[in-house]
């Protein structure tokens, strides 16, 4: 990285550890992109008491956001193992699928019960999901892009299997609660992905099973041979991932109280790397970032809701999505580093020559 | 639960560790094909009208795209990469070429050219990135799935039927043979697609860098092949096949749909695993990736002609499918599973 301009003594060190931090840049965008927002509504940072719940724009991304922000948090752990999970779309759409044609066909749809049955359900096939795309990725060693990919796109026709090809609509107060209800004037769905960040940061940070994932994400041979049991931990990140999908599943049928196994987390996955991406946790594995990854997660929330608000049409943020993945990835990319900073160097800005010609000269050096 | 798993996989490799390599790499494909076999014959028993030479015809009438897009897909993986993006760019295809014949009047003569050269740039864009600034492939061409999918969506929300007569013309032209047997265009330029890959990598000099890119890199390297532009290369070949499926995929439909070919990623991929191609680059048959279509094709038919059975249904097999032939050639190839 570029060198910091030196500043005064005194606010030197603070400075240069905020400027040196790695979520200084991911809270910026965070902060330009409200302040941009706020620019094209006045009330955008305005939140009221309305009904005893608090209401407005800045809550509104909180609440959609969490689903989001879930299924990142298993994406997180998984990407820092150096592996990925492009079945959490799948995932989403079949945990929600299970639990409304459970309640649908339920004796007593509003019972507490039945909700707790429903989530349980859900629960406990995503786990055989996550299971499975463990076994493959440790158990046989195959590639996770691939193990998973075979789940995002057979899943969903599971999903559709499950529902009959039908949107399934349930009426339920407890389990409307889970995405749509509040609790202490806070969305039911913002406390729970909270509770479920800090746990996830809690046991990672304060045990050692957070080392153990860089280690083996960092360098899997080594980490075998200091006697890390690899293959376990795969399996753990993969079950962590599909379950944390099933909650934010769970949150998205909820909250428009019916499951659509065709549309539900469809293209997620993309969102859900760009958020842990953005958050600085790289595709190389080793490191990973879980605040980094809320802050991604909110990053991507709020464009979603800025396009909504501007009136573009949602499907074609796909594209701006993609051109952001492949930037950032660009930035993160060492050799993107190198190679940029080389040419800086030697030929000066703007003023290299053909750009076919400095990657071959890598090519022989490497 | 970590060394269960992994004595259990590495105990299940045993069995095939005195089988020599290259008979391993030929299981998948004889298996494949004595499925296909299986398959047809159950389905000729079990079905009236099944049996018939024009049924084995339509399955080449009906997945004549997809056979070009994973004769595309083989040459990436066979070079270790991936390519996750010829879904969307058969569906950029088909909504491109119906745009502009549709919306815009242009002649087919102009569009198809065109539409190549994008599949082809993009691919060779994507290569290009993958190769010059050491990203994963899966990555680069996630987002060009991404992409191309929403410039689907930046075009036209809706389906664009396509009425143009010279389209039509050719769609709807069918080629007769003996007995009364037909196929459509598409199908000749599918099979033409096949013998041109076939040629190009089992005779050329690219045919055999593709391999040995795969097999391992860094010796590939060292040999003094040149790695960047056969992996540049291999991409563009993937791009300009999607391109070339999208327009047959096209000329199917007559419509241009940002919906179409949804997953067809998956069914690429399977088709190529299921042709005997290991996922891992370096040892492979296009030959066999036809094979792979072709039963791709019959679980359609016989969901088709089961009458019973929802369309969802194909998805979920084809993917049951591409796991055991990985599960299958995970255990041919003798090595231990690795954690990494």
């Amino acid at each position: 990285m570029t060198p910091q301009p030196a500043q005064s003594k005194a606010a030197g060190g603070i400075g240069r550890r905020l400027a040196g931090h790695r979520l200084l840049w991911p809270t910026l965008a965070l902060l330009a992109l409200l302040l941009g927002n706020l620019a094209f509504h006045h009330d955008f940072f305005s939140v009221r008491v309305r009904d005893g719940h608090l209401y407005g724009s800045l809550i509104d991304i909180l609440q959609f956001g969490a689903p989001l922000t879930l299924v990142a948090l298993g994406m997180t752990l998984v990407i820092a193992t150096r592996g990925i999970d492009l079945s959490v779309g799948s995932t989403v759409a079949i945990a929600g699928a299970l639990a409304c044609g459970y309640i649908s066909t339920a004796a007593h749809p509003g019972s507490i019960a039945t909700m707790l049955t429903a989530a349980a359900l859900a629960l406990g096939v995503a786990l055989v999901l996550g299971l499975a795309n463990g076994f493959l990725v440790s158990g046989l060693g195959v590639q996770p892009i691939v193990a998973t990919l075979i789940l995002m796109v057979a899943g969903r026709g599971v999903a559709q299997l499950i529902t009959d090809g039908q949107i399934i609509t349930v009426t339920s107060a407890p389990y409307k609660m889970i995405g749509g209800g509040y609790w202490l004037t806070m969305p039911f769905a913002v406390l729970l992905a909270a509770a479920l960040v800090a746990l996830t940061a809690f046991i990672t940070r304060r045990s050692a099973l957070g080392m153990l994932i860089e280690s083996v994400g960092g360098n899997p041979a080594a980490s075998r041979l200091v006697g890390i049991r690899a293959g376990g931990l795969l399996a753990l990140v993969y079950v962590f991932s599909a379950l944390c999908a099933a909650i934010a599943g769970l949150m998205i049928s909820s909250n428009v109280s019916s499951a659509d196994g065709n549309n539900a987390g469809l293209w997620i996955e993309l969102d859900t790397i760009l958020a842990v991406v953005i958050g600085g946790t790289a595709l190389t594995g080793g490191r990973f970032s879980l605040g980094g990854t809320v802050l991604g997660a909110l990053i991507i929330q709020t464009l979603s809701t800025t396009v909504y608000t501007l009136g573009v049409p949602p499907e074609t943020t796909l594209v701006f999505k993609a051109f952001v993945v492949i930037v950032v990835c660009l930035v993160q990319s060492p050799a993107f580093r190198a190679k940029v900073l080389r040419r800086r160097r030697t030929t000066g800005p703007r003023s290299h020559p053909s750009a076919g010609a400095a990657p071959q000269q890598q090519e022989v050096r490497a | 639960m970590s060394t269960g798993i992994a004595s259990a996989a590495a105990g299940l490799t045993r069995p095939f560790a005195t089988v020599s390599p290259r008979t391993r790499t030929r299981i998948p494909l004889i298996v494949t094909a004595v499925l296909l076999v299986v398959m047809f014959s159950v389905g000729s028993v079990r079905y009236e009208g099944f049996l018939s030479a024009q049924v084995l015809l339509n399955l080449l009438i009906d997945n004549g795209f997809l056979l070009v897009v994973a004769v595309g897909a083989t040459f990436v993986i066979l070079t270790g990469g991936i390519d996750l993006s010829v879904g969307s760019m058969v569906a950029l295809s088909t909504m491109l070429t119906a745009w502009l014949v549709e919306s815009h009047g242009w002649p087919l003569a102009t569009v198809i050219p065109l539409v190549l050269l994008v599949g082809a740039a993009s691919g060779a864009l994507m290569g290009w990135i993958i190769h010059t600034f050491e990203i994963q492939p899966f990555i680069v061409t996630l987002a060009g799935m991404f992409l191309a999918r929403g410039l689907c969506y930046t075009i036209s929300t809706e389906s664009i039927t396509i009425g143009d007569p010279a389209t039509a013309g050719i769609a709807q032209t069918r080629l007769y043979g003996p007995g009364g047997l037909f196929v459509s265009i598409p199908v000749v330029i599918a099979l033409a697609v096949l013998v041109i890959a076939f040629v190009v990598l089992h005779h050329t000099r690219f045919g055999r860098n593709v391999y040995a890119l795969g097999g391992n890199e860094p010796s590939a390297r060292l040999m003094g092949l040149p790695v960047g532009s056969t992996k540049i290369a291999v991409y563009a070949v993937s791009g300009l096949c999607s391109a070339l499926g999208g327009l047959l995929l096209t000329f199917y439909m007559l419509s241009g749909y940002a919906l179409h070919a949804m997953g067809m990623e998956l069914d690429a991929i399977a088709a190529t695993v299921i042709g005997g191609t290991l996922l891992t680059g370096g040892s492979g048959f296009v030959l066999g990736t036809a094979l792979g279509v072709l039963v791709l094709g019959v679980i359609q038919t016989v969901v088709n002609f089961q009458g019973t059975l929802s369309s969802w249904w194909t998805r979920i097999v084809i993917g049951a499918l591409l796991l055991v032939f990985i599960v299958l050639q995970r255990l041919m190839s003798g090595r231990r599973p690795a954690a990494d």
